[in-house]
């Protein structure tokens, strides 16, 4: 059955929608969409180990992924004012990634497929891998639900009562490396960014409490990479943009919803 | 055993110590109150007590299993994050739909429970966080300028709840507050800070020292004289001979 390579596609892409909506929350509530961002375009500099050190990709992109991810955890912390390191860390790790590839003795890098995602070439194994994070990054997330909710709210609310917000900080980081390593053969090293936030913040209007817009995005996530994947087969354009661009028609429409809904309410 | 107890306590940000040798305690069902400057290690203090802050020298001494019901001077809610104040009240535990009842009902904003956080007013806002904190069962409850933002009959009325509190659940409170007279009418002991214990005592003996009115004038003087219904007209001799005139005016 999984012989199909559309239907491993869309298994993909909802694997990836599955961890990547509820991480999303966080990334938004918390302010950290440039962190991110840094994080996922390190995921090149982690292709041109991998390639260099004949190391799998997953785990070279993993690791420079979990480094670049700690280094700006550690440099910026909560400070607003890290906002232009952030900037500086996202687009230098995504240049410095281009030349490092391009550096490579020897091969003849396709880097498309590493910035947009390849998801119609997914394997078996592939799969197991998306799947086998995403269940590790959903797992992660359910456990420390409360606590890290807390510690968004506030840091010192949540050292008051037993907990330990620079360790919830560390999960989110470790969550957020391992999303970016499954997420690459999918929607690419320049889109990760976009599964986590978009789908989010197109739930946000829907939702009353922080459990909605978590499931909410995942439905969301899911309706844009199934939708993705269909719109770039009927109409033969890059699948992880087009995912992409599914996802920023439902914010759309869900921000026009949230415009009005207050005059609906009124008429109603 | 007192709840917690700080011996030598100092603290430092970024290099430079805020507060130092700092030795304090609080006892079970005392209300003690923390007044000071700004930037005079008020806040410092109550996050080291939290654990926020390690301290730099010196240390801290909690009884064991003692609970803190922390109500923080200011919590931004980020507008992507919807919660409800029933959610609010559920972090970072479950709590029974009774005790929540309870809570709510204790810090008078009984009927907010399925409203959204962002949409609070600044008093009501102040009251859920005072619900959850008591959700905790605490036995001390540690509120940081938990009147900030509120007008004066409403922050006076924040610190009657308080007292109620107090003599509902037995617990010791410890607050931070700027509203001095205020908040020092409704306290057991009053601890003076600038960047370390200038005086400590009983609301009218650190309003007496000469200390104290250093930093703060002997303008509270009188306010704090209207909670007390007795007028002072004290003389301390050597300690406030240049206030002289304005004790006498209080």
């Amino acid at each position: 059955m999984l012989d199909d390579f559309i239907l491993r596609a869309g298994l993909a892409g909802l694997g990836v929608a599955l961890a990547a909506a509820p991480l999303g929350c966080f990334v938004i509530w918390r302010r950290m969409a440039y962190f991110g961002d840094a994080t996922s375009h390190a995921a090149l500099l982690g292709v041109a180990l991998a390639l260099a050190t004949d190391l799998p990709i997953t785990a070279g992109v993993l690791l420079v992924a979990m480094v670049m991810a700690l280094v700006i955890s550690t440099l910026s912390g909560r400070n607003v004012s890290a906002d232009a390191l952030l900037g500086v860390m996202a687009h230098s790790a995504l240049a410095l990634g281009l030349v490092a590839v391009s550096l490579l003795p020897g091969q003849r890098v396709d880097l498309s497929s590493y910035l947009f995602g390849e998801i119609l070439a997914v394997t078996r194994f592939d799969l197991g891998v998306i799947w086998g994070g995403a269940i590790a990054v959903a797992v992660l997330l359910a456990w420390r639900w409360s606590a890290l909710l807390t510690a968004t709210l506030n840091p010192d609310l949540a050292q008051a009562s037993g907990g330990n917000p620079r360790r919830e900080q560390l999960i989110l980081t470790v969550a957020l490396a391992i999303m970016v390593a499954v997420a690459i053969k999918v929607v690419g090293a320049l889109l990760i960014a976009a599964m986590l936030i978009i789908p989010a913040a197109t739930a946000r209007p829907f939702a009353r409490t922080p459990e909605a817009m978590a499931i909410w995005a995942v439905v969301l996530g899911a309706i844009a990479a199934v939708g993705g994947l269909m719109a770039s087969l009927n109409f033969d354009t890059p699948t992880g943009p087009s995912i992409v661009s599914i996802a920023a028609a439902l914010f759309a429409l869900s921000s026009a919803f949230s415009a009005v809904r207050p005059a609906l309410r009124r008429r109603g | 055993m007192s709840l917690i107890q700080t011996q030598g306590l100092t603290l430092s940000h970024d290099g430079q110590t805020v507060l130092r040798d700092v030795n304090f305690a609080i006892e079970a069902g005392e209300i003690v109150t923390i007044v000071g400057p700004n930037g005079s290690g008020k806040s410092s203090l109550l996050r080291a007590l939290i654990g926020a802050l390690k301290p730099t020298a010196g240390k801290i001494i909690r009884q064991p299993g003692l609970r803190i019901g922390y109500v923080p001077q200011k919590l931004q809610i980020d507008g992507t994050l919807p919660l409800t104040v029933q959610r609010f009240v559920n972090l970072p535990r479950r709590q029974k739909p009774q005790a929540i009842k309870d809570a709510l009902a204790t810090a008078g904003v009984p009927e907010l429970i399925e409203r959204q956080m962002v949409d609070l007013s600044g008093g009501q806002f102040q009251r859920v966080l005072l619900a959850r904190a008591l959700l905790e069962r605490p036995d001390l409850l540690i509120l940081d300028e938990a009147t900030q933002g509120l007008d004066q009959p409403g922050s006076a009325a924040f610190y009657r709840q308080i007292e109620a509190v107090r003599q509902d659940m037995g617990c010791a409170v410890l607050m931070v507050s700027h509203d001095l007279h205020v908040v020092m009418a409704a306290s057991d002991r009053v601890l003076c800070l600038n960047g370390h214990v200038c005086c400590e005592g009983t609301p009218e003996t650190v309003a007496d020292a000469p200390e104290y009115r250093a930093l703060f004038g002997s303008g509270t003087q009188g306010a704090l004289a209207l909670y007390r219904h007795d007028h002072d007209h004290h003389h301390h001799g050597t300690d406030c001979d240049g206030h002289h005139q304005e004790t006498e005016n209080a």
